[in-house]
């Protein structure tokens, strides 16, 4: 892992930092710019780059090995899972919620599946 | 569970008639920031000349790593004043002597390196500074120490607000997981994400503690948030 522009959210102050940290690094594993087996910058680092405190940083990493999202290794430091299958069942979770989300919002407006399907295909823009 | 590096127990202190702390207890563990947060004339700058040592006639407890706060207690106390401390016609080199003969724990290397990356000139006098440049330089002399506690009273009062994340990661990047920080501010919103616990004082009270993503999830509320509903007029 390098680079932690791509890491660096706009945290909002009114949700707990560490939960905000925990979804930031959840995107970027399961859209696999974080690849598997990648080392996690030490904890101090990105505390510094994400202008947090390095007790919240930790919290959030704790939480995602917690998941099995990352592991540490004693002496080498904290990797993302090797775990193919884990990363694709929660990317699948991830996509279904979001999809429920979707739905629910255009069901909640009278649309049908047709209707969503007839309205993806207008205005599905780039997306192949 | 580890020792709190510091210890706030009850403390009280009157000038006159006025309250200026009435029953202020805390702790700091070692590797936590803590904000003291309250407006002007709340008893921030009280509390903080109290554990420096610099008020005497308190009541009630403070321990720094146990001991109460006097010879023992500087050397182990890094204090940035929120006013100048230092003589104006001094230069920077000599600021910089001059901490390395007073504090024993000075690191003079990382000092130079920290106003280096901070652009301070080091061959200019104190007076031809501006306000801006003097906080950086004692916030550079402040964390430049091997201390236990970084007592920091208004470190971004001066400083423009695009300076504030520099100033920010300069001390998050110099004080160690055995040392503990105590940062008052009256200006939360930029800074809020650094601390672990927070204490607002009103009027000498603590009006509201706590760590603060707690509070966040309890409140549904940023710290600047409640910071502005306590102390709403």
């Amino acid at each position: 892992m390098t680079g932690s522009e791509q890491v660096k959210p706009n945290f909002d102050p009114a949700i707990p930092i560490y939960t905000q940290i925990v979804d930031r690094f959840k995107q970027l594993i399961l859209s696999g710019e974080y690849g598997p087996g990648e080392k996690v910058p030490p904890v101090r680092e990105l505390a510094l780059e994400l202008g947090v405190n390095p007790n919240t940083l930790q919290r959030a990493l704790s939480e995602l090995e917690r998941e099995g999202l990352l592991y540490t290794e004693r002496t080498t430091g904290r990797f993302v899972t090797n775990d193919a299958a884990l990363i694709a069942a929660l990317r699948e979770e991830l996509i279904a919620s979001m999809v429920e989300v979707f739905l629910e919002g255009l069901g909640a407006l009278g649309c049908s599946l047709a209707d969503v399907e007839r309205l993806i295909k207008r205005y599905g823009g780039e997306m192949k | 569970m580890s020792e709190s590096l510091l210890e706030v127990k009850n403390v009280s202190k009157r000038y006159g008639q006025q309250m200026a702390l009435d029953n202020v207890s805390f702790s700091v563990a070692p590797g936590h920031i803590t904000g003291l947060l309250g407006p002007n004339g709340s008893g921030k700058t009280t509390m903080i000349k109290i554990i420096i040592g610099l008020l005497a006639d308190y009541t009630g407890e403070v321990r720094i790593c146990g001991h109460h706060p006097g010879k023992e207690s500087k050397k182990l106390v890094s204090y940035l004043p929120d006013k100048m401390a230092l003589p104006a016609w001094l230069v920077v080199r000599e600021a910089l002597e001059l901490y390395t003969s007073f504090f024993a724990d000075f690191q003079p290397t990382r000092a130079h390196d920290l106003l280096h990356s901070l652009n301070v000139p080091q061959d200019k006098r104190i007076s031809e500074l501006s306000k801006g440049m003097q906080e950086k330089l004692m916030l550079v002399l402040t964390m430049a120490r091997r201390a236990k506690i970084y007592v920091l009273d208004e470190p971004l009062a001066g400083v423009d607000p695009a300076a504030r994340d520099l100033i920010l990661s300069t001390i998050l990047d110099n004080f160690g997981e055995d040392s503990s920080i105590l940062l008052s501010t009256h200006i939360i919103s930029d800074v809020e994400t650094i601390f672990d616990e927070v204490l607002f004082l009103k009027a000498g009270v603590v009006d509201l503690q706590g760590e603060a993503e707690v509070l966040r999830s309890q409140h549904g509320k940023s710290i600047d948030q409640l910071f502005r509903e306590v102390y709403r007029c």
